[in-house]
């Protein structure tokens, strides 16, 4: 176990270090100069200008500064936003968990459906059922999410005004901050409406950001919901008279759940990705709308910063779930 | 010739059809990807011919008839069909030049990111030591971002704008490339007949593009057409986020970016690009399906 989780470490640090370099050439590769760049300043006088180039370290060769970036990065120094002038890091972790909250939200929702969606499908193979909710799951696959999220905005908050518009919750609440995920503080602020408020802002953000994953589950639950009906174990659980439904989902779901839960892992960083239009469209506080205002405001220590944390937080759940698929599967563990 | 008369001859009574023969059949016979690929065909050729096809120019602003309601609505009138944009301009013209912009940013994108990727891919099937290590970590490092995510962080870097789209998308599907292409050549290195060109003096660009890449074009054209996609709704969505192609370009996401705040006043502005995009992409999607049934029918029981 523990040469496999090593295994699978040496392989996740090499893209770790790939990714710094990434970000670390980012800034260089933007046209202009680099110590405007960073300050953010159109006109600096001599002395400041020279300062900040020392300051930066953008004095030294390439790798020198490479080096020093990397140093900087492992002890959580991302750099300074040129907005707020915050330390990056620290904007990322007050901005993370309104993310974390809709990306949760909306695996669920996307785990859930897709897996019935999935299994019906399987099922019911070649019926129209199976056609009905396999074109659906495919138009989902091939929608625009932003555009999607117009329409149910236009639908549902200006025809029918069911959900707000934008935000996580109405101005009128004042929600003190314990865990950032505004659904469990507000419970426990104890404020009447407030849970509501909060939960209504959520449902169209988080229908929005599970189409595609929904879809994707949907697709790998069936196909592989239908390799493993195939198999002699099912044959043989039909032959001593269990009923359908025990086949279903004791026996088959649990083998094909092995596929489903590694791409369920997969589609976190889709969640990541998708979160930058849903945020957009939702005006929605998390790091998604951070990164895309701060690249129209040029503050690019933070778009810098932005992208190697979101970077590697989808390295590190991606090595969870290696880890967890070699937990439950042995043969994964011991394969070379 | 007389060696041919001779082959003639051994030939069996019975004759196979030829391979685009058999493509067709197989392919024709999904409706869906049928339907799809006659779509396919009428937008590409509207794209072709929209300046034609286009009812008014697409950047043409008439002043009297802005947000103008779609014909078949009251208020609507059938010289615009499709109603009027925040500036006049009419959509169903933006719609079609729109076409133009996004058939092309998908075929060169993908033309940019399949070519170096078929070339990678068979370098690092064939020298699989250090050259083709290196070539696969480069790859999972871009792997490791979302492909929108890193098209986002090369547009923030490169600036917003069509031809930096173009290219933030071809690195972005680099990697699937390469990977689809070295796997499927590691696949057929073993076999027998691209040992016996080796032994009978083939040199290794021999063996890569003329013995071991016609083998291995079928999951590349599927990812080809599938990239194809993902390549138009990559850029509909940097056009929304205001980093794709800028206005007045009748790109459709950069359309829908200007239309989000007449949400509630004008639906057609919003929903008329949106319903290309989807539709497009969608048909894109079925196509690719149905190509992979067709030429890979290993590949089926994926689905």
């Amino acid at each position: 176990m523990f040469s496999f989780i090593f295994r699978r470490l040496s392989v996740t640090i090499p893209t770790f270090l790939g990714i710094t370099v990434l970000a670390f050439a980012l800034i260089h590769m933007i046209p202009g100069d680099p110590v405007l760049v960073m300050v953010g300043e159109r006109r600096l006088d001599p002395e400041f200008y020279r300062q900040a180039l020392i300051r930066l370290g953008l004095d030294q060769p390439l790798y020198v500064q490479y080096w020093q970036y990397l140093l900087k990065v492992l002890q959580g120094d991302l750099g300074q936003s040129l907005v707020s002038h915050e330390p990056v890091i620290k904007d990322f972790w007050a901005l993370f968990p309104a993310t974390l909250e809709l990306s949760i939200c909306a695996m669920l929702v996307a785990s859930v459906f897709g897996l019935a969606i999935g299994m019906i499908a399987a099922i019911r193979r070649g019926s129209w059922i199976d056609h009905t909710v396999m074109g659906a799951a495919l138009t989902g696959y091939s929608m625009p999410v932003f555009w999607l999220g117009l329409q149910l905005i236009m639908l549902f908050s200006v025809q029918l005004g069911w959900t707000p518009v934008s935000g996580r919750i109405d101005l009128e609440f004042d929600i003190t901050r314990v865990t950032g995920l505004m659904l469990i503080d507000t419970l426990i602020s104890g404020e009447e409406g407030a849970f509501k408020s909060a939960f209504m802002h959520l449902i169209l953000p988080t229908i929005v950001l599970s189409t595609i994953p929904m879809a994707v589950i949907a697709r790998m639950t069936r196909s592989s919901m239908l390799e493993v009906l195939r198999e002699e174990y099912i044959r043989t659980a039909r032959a001593k008279g269990l009923s359908r439904t025990r086949i279903v989902l004791v026996h088959a779901l649990r083998n094909a759940l092995m596929t489903v839960v590694t791409v369920i892992g997969l589609q976190v960083g889709t969640m990541l990705a998708g979160a930058v239009l849903t945020e957009s469209i939702f005006s929605w506080p998390g790091i998604g709308k951070w990164l895309i205002d701060s690249i129209s405001r040029r503050d690019y220590p933070v778009v810098q910063g932005g992208i190697l944390l979101i970077a590697t937080l989808i390295i590190i759940v991606n090595l969870l779930v290696d880890v967890l698929y070699g937990v439950i599967n042995p043969r994964i563990r011991h394969a070379r | 010739m007389t060696n041919a008369t001779t082959l003639a001859a051994a030939e069996p009574l019975y004759s196979y059809p030829s391979p685009l023969k058999e493509f067709w059949q197989s392919f024709s016979s999904n409706r869906g990807a049928l339907v799809s690929f006659i779509f396919f065909v009428l937008l590409v050729l509207a794209a072709l011919f929209a300046p034609w096809l286009a009812p008014h120019s697409p950047t043409e602003q008439y002043r009297e008839f802005f947000l103008s309601p779609p014909a078949w609505q009251t208020g609507g009138s059938m010289q615009f069909f499709l109603g009027t944009d925040e500036v006049g301009r009419d959509i169903l013209s933006r719609l079609l030049h729109g076409a133009r912009l996004s058939l092309m940013i998908g075929l060169i994108s993908v033309l940019m990111s399949l070519l170096p990727g078929i070339v990678l891919g068979m370098i690092a099937a064939f020298y699989p030591n250090f050259i083709g290590t290196s070539i696969m970590r480069a790859m999972d490092v871009m792997m490791a971002l979302p492909s929108l995510l890193l098209a986002v962080a090369i547009v923030a870097v490169l600036g917003p704008g069509l031809l930096n789209t173009i290219l933030a998308i071809s690195v972005v599907s680099l990697p699937s490339y390469v990977r689809l292409a070295r796997a499927s050549a590691m696949s057929e290195l073993s076999k027998d007949y691209v040992i016996a060109s080796r032994l009978s003096g083939a040199g290794q660009l021999r063996l890569m593009f003329n013995t071991v890449l016609p083998n291995c074009m079928a999951p590349l054209i599927v990812q080809a057409t599938m990239g194809f996609s993902a390549a138009i709704l990559d850029a509909a969505a940097l056009g929304f986020l205001g980093l794709g192609a800028q206005p007045p370009l009748p790109e459709w996401g950069t359309m829908l970016a200007s239309a989000r705040d007449y949400i509630e006043r004008a639906w057609w502005v919003v929903t008329m690009p949106g319903v290309t995009i989807l539709i497009t992409v969608l048909a894109l999607n079925l196509m690719g399906d149905g190509l992979r049934d067709a030429l890979d029918p290993k590949l089926k029981k994926l689905a």
